[in-house]
């Protein structure tokens, strides 16, 4: 009757089908009593309305059921719930990270992919990151959804229990780009995962590239290209030098992008705003990215130049 | 003057000539009457710039892809149409509207306690709704970040939140002091011999209401201040790059706002239990069960906000505290129902328009609810929370409910208030094609959000295709009707046959008045029954 997807749909569905099954058969009852009742004691009959005595038994029936079975949805909904936050001990573990608007998986030993691939059967805990605002984790086959914190720590589990491709969706609302923050989740057999996870590349420590660690840990790739390619803002290469159109209080006006104009781009994205580009996308980074990591930004995209 | 009978002439509030001429009659009111006319048509008028936004949404949606804005546009109208139906339409709607007009005349007095102090609400009303909409139009650009307005997004995005949220948080103070306006006036200004037990259902839905606006809305008020000085100031509340913690943002924002719901819905519960009694001549069944449900509501609703949070990281312990409370009050919302249910038992049912509306809340009410049970059970929260099911939820609760009792409350008073009766054929089609478009909107987003399709997505993935597009042509049939209302209505208040006092039959205090009333309602001393709804 539940798919296999994962170990909690039945519990979900379970509780689902159950106070679905109550709502239904209250909707439909109380519906056609009324339209019963408008036919039966219609005025057009001319019959006069009787004043019908209260009785305490008829309120008190009425509260105690109701309250009986809304302690019973509520019993099987925790039931299918708990589960949820019992992760075993020994569960694999892979990073979620979120940041606008992308997700990226980083398996043990520095492996990070684009796709969350998984062995089959076994029990995965992901751990959820965010590197900026609030994000949703959530795979609706799996019966899954948990809210991506920064600096908050918060998690996951589950087992797949089907093979098959999965979609990961983002539902906390997180900007311009919130409905493309999506991603595949790919169930194989465990054979077909070792195989997988030997050819992911190591992620190079790029201790030896400070500045391109600094433009990468503060996001600033979501929204601006390394390649030429038009992103939500403008690419990074050969930005540094070029002359700028920008709109200044509604006003054109042109400016070269030097380090003044990098730190103000930063901290007051919104004083100077690009030709072509929309208002009030970009966030300030004011007491985000710090002095040292400014001055590594610049230096970075002095080399794009 | 020169008989000793000295008996005041007739004068409608409508004609009757103060201080100021005009509009400035208008602008400078303090009677109760014209003060809830200038709140119904302020509110009517945001409600249809929520409602064209609204349709902008579904036409984007029809599609996959980008079909006729871009997602910044997008995401700049759903907070939009959030903030002005919320903090502009609904949250004032029934209590602002009916019960400033209502309120004094079924607790037979002259007006509210504090007739300059409600003047005033309005005029802060105003000046909060010309912020919030002010906000679309400044430079950096409408605010994008829902009506939530979640850290840390909210506190770093570019855009105009500063000014959204500070319209909010005057529109609160509005609230504030009709709220307390309105439980002064119930506790002094009910007529000699009108104990609270005497009370239409109506002022008791106002009265447990009013509380809530007094006790809940300083804490937004509160919360919005602290966002402000976030961004404006760097104080770490909310952002942890600064220290501060997003849930608590979430925490204090749910403690008013799920409180809110019911300062939408327990005045529209009031209205349903007026126009029952009426339209089937019977006394209304469990009065005091439908009175004190109210307050339970109000009073247990202040501590449910945590199920809008199951998915944040919140500990098991809370999940389990709110989950068990969300539950509990269902069930004095259910006991309504019943009560309702068992008017109508052997009643002499007349199908007016008002009661045809009573009828979809009623329908529309527990399709709402008890998907609300769906929401607030943990396990199926999980499936469900932040998806498409969502926003058909609180549709059905809020436009399904409040909307539809706010349309069964203005074909009901609509006679009193103008002295005009309006064409019940046409009102009788509108309701339909209202009916008809309303579900076919929201309906489909229940199966939508059921297969995960996540709510504010301005694209998705081809599979929610169908579902979609049954709404967005649904959102056209539902305007269709809505003007169609709006036309019939407008048109009978100005040109309609002329209106008796009391063309339902009603026995609350209102149909005792002329219609239109005079300035001071009662120019006799109303007489009270023990029982409002006493037909015997
Ligand atoms: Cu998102
Ligand atoms: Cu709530």
């Amino acid at each position: 009757m539940f798919t296999n997807a994962s170990n909690f749909v039945q519990g979900v569905d379970f509780a689902f089908a159950v106070i679905l099954g109550i709502s239904i058969f209250f909707l439909v009852t109380l519906t056609a009593t009324m339209i019963y009742f408008v036919i039966k004691y219609n005025r057009n009959k001319k019959v006069k309305a009787v004043q019908i005595k209260e009785h305490t038994w008829v309120e008190v029936t009425w509260i105690v059921i109701p309250l009986i079975l809304v302690l019973y949805m509520f019993y099987i909904g925790w039931e299918g719930f708990i589960p949820m936050r019992q992760a075993p001990k020994d569960a694999m573990h892979v990073k979620a990270i979120g940041k606008m608007w992308k997700w990226t998986f980083e398996y043990e030993g520095n492996k990070q992919a684009d796709t969350l691939v998984l062995p089959i059967g076994k029990a995965v805990k992901i751990d959820l990151v965010s590197t900026d605002v609030l994000h949703g984790f959530s795979v609706p086959a799996f019966r899954i959804k948990e809210d991506v914190v920064p600096v908050k720590k918060n998690y996951t589990w589950f087992i797949p229990g089907e093979l098959g491709d999965f979609d990961l969706f983002c539902t906390v609302y997180c900007g311009l780009n919130h409905s493309s923050m999506l991603a595949t989740i790919r169930v194989v057999s465990e054979e077909d995962f070792q195989k997988w996870i030997a050819k992911v590349p190591v992620k190079k420590a790029e201790a030896n590239n400070l500045a391109f660690q600094a433009v990468e840990k503060n996001g600033c790739l979501a929204c601006h290209s390394m390649n030429g390619t038009k992103l939500v803002g403008p690419t990074f290469k050969g930005l540094y030098g070029s002359k700028s159109n920008v709109l200044t209080n509604g006003a054109a006006r042109q400016v070269t992008v030097d380090d003044a104009y990098i730190e103000k781009s930063i901290y007051e994205p919104n004083a100077d705003v690009a030709n072509g580009y929309p208002q009030g996308v970009m966030k300030s980074y004011k007491g985000i990215v710090q002095q040292k990591d400014l001055k590594l930004i610049q230096e970075y995209l002095k080399s794009l130049k | 003057m020169s008989s000793g009978t000295e008996k005041v002439e007739y004068v409608s509030y409508l004609d009757h000539q103060g201080k100021y001429k005009g509009i400035l009659g208008w602008i400078f009111a303090t009677d109760h009457k014209r003060i809830a006319l200038l709140y119904m048509y302020s509110i009517a008028a945001f409600f249809f710039v929520g409602v064209i936004l609204g349709l902008l949404m579904k036409i984007e949606l029809a599609a996959p892809g980008q079909t006729i804005m871009k997602p910044q546009t997008y995401n700049g109208i759903f907070t939009v149409h959030g903030v002005i139906m919320i903090f502009m339409v609904v949250i004032p709607g029934l209590s602002a509207v009916f019960g400033n007009f209502f309120l004094p005349i079924l607790i037979g007095a002259k007006d509210v306690s504090f007739p300059k102090l409600n003047r005033f609400s309005w005029w802060i009303f105003i000046v909060g709704s010309i912020m919030a909409v002010a906000s679309q139009f400044l430079r950096s650009g409408p605010p994008d970040t829902g009506w939530t307005f979640y850290a840390p997004y909210s506190t770093t995005t570019g855009t105009s939140v500063i000014l959204a949220t500070s319209a909010a948080f005057v529109l609160g103070f509005s609230s504030i002091l009709t709220g307390l306006n309105f439980i002064v006036t119930i506790h002094q200004l009910r007529a000699p011999g009108m104990k609270f037990f005497n009370m239409p259902l109506f002022p008791w839905a106002l009265y447990a209401t009013a509380w809530i606006q007094l006790l809940a809305t300083p804490i937004v008020g509160i919360t919005l201040v602290m966002l402000i000085a976030e961004r404006l100031f760097g104080i770490g509340f909310f952002d942890p790059n600064l220290g501060g913690d997003p849930l608590l943002y979430q925490h204090l924002f749910w403690i008013y706002s799920h409180p809110a719901v019911y300062v939408m819905i327990l005045p529209a519960m009031g209205v349903i239990s007026e126009i029952i009694p009426t339209f089937t001549q019977r006394k209304i069944y469990g009065y005091k069960a439908i009175a004190l449900s109210s307050l339970a509501i109000a009073g247990v609703g202040f501590l449910v906000w945590g199920h809008h949070m199951y998915t944040s990281g919140m500990s098991e312990q809370a999940r389990w505290f709110f989950s068990l409370l969300t539950f509990v009050v269902a069930v004095p919302s259910a006991i309504k129902v019943f009560n309702w249910l068992a008017t109508m038992y052997k009643g002499s049912i007349d199908l007016k328009p008002p009661f045809l509306y009573a009828l979809s809340f009623i329908f529309l009410f527990i399709i709402g609810g008890t998907t609300g049970l769906l929401l607030g059970s943990v396990a199926t929260n999980i499936q469900v929370h932040d998806t498409a099911f969502v926003v058909a939820h609180f549709h059905y609760i809020i436009f399904g409910g409040m909307g539809f009792a706010f349309f069964a409350a203005i074909h009901y008073w609509s006679p009193k208030i103008y002295g005009r009766m309006y064409d019940f054929k046409r009102a009788n089609i509108a309701w339909g094609i209202i009916f008809v478009g309303f579900n076919m909107l929201y309906f489909p987003q229940f199966i939508l959000g059921f297969q995960g399709m996540p709510r504010r997505y301005f694209d998705y993935l081809p599979q929610f295709q169908g579902g979609q597009l049954v709404s967005s042509i649904g959102g056209f049939i539902l305007a269709t009707g809505l003007f169609l209302m709006v036309r019939n209505l407008v048109l009978g208040a100005r040109k309609g046959e002329i209106a008796p006092a009391n063309p339902w039959n009603g026995s609350t205090l209102e149909w005792q008045i002329p219609s239109p009333p005079s300035l001071e309602n009662f120019d006799e001393e109303p007489v009270i029954k023990q029982n409002p709804y006493d037909y015997e």
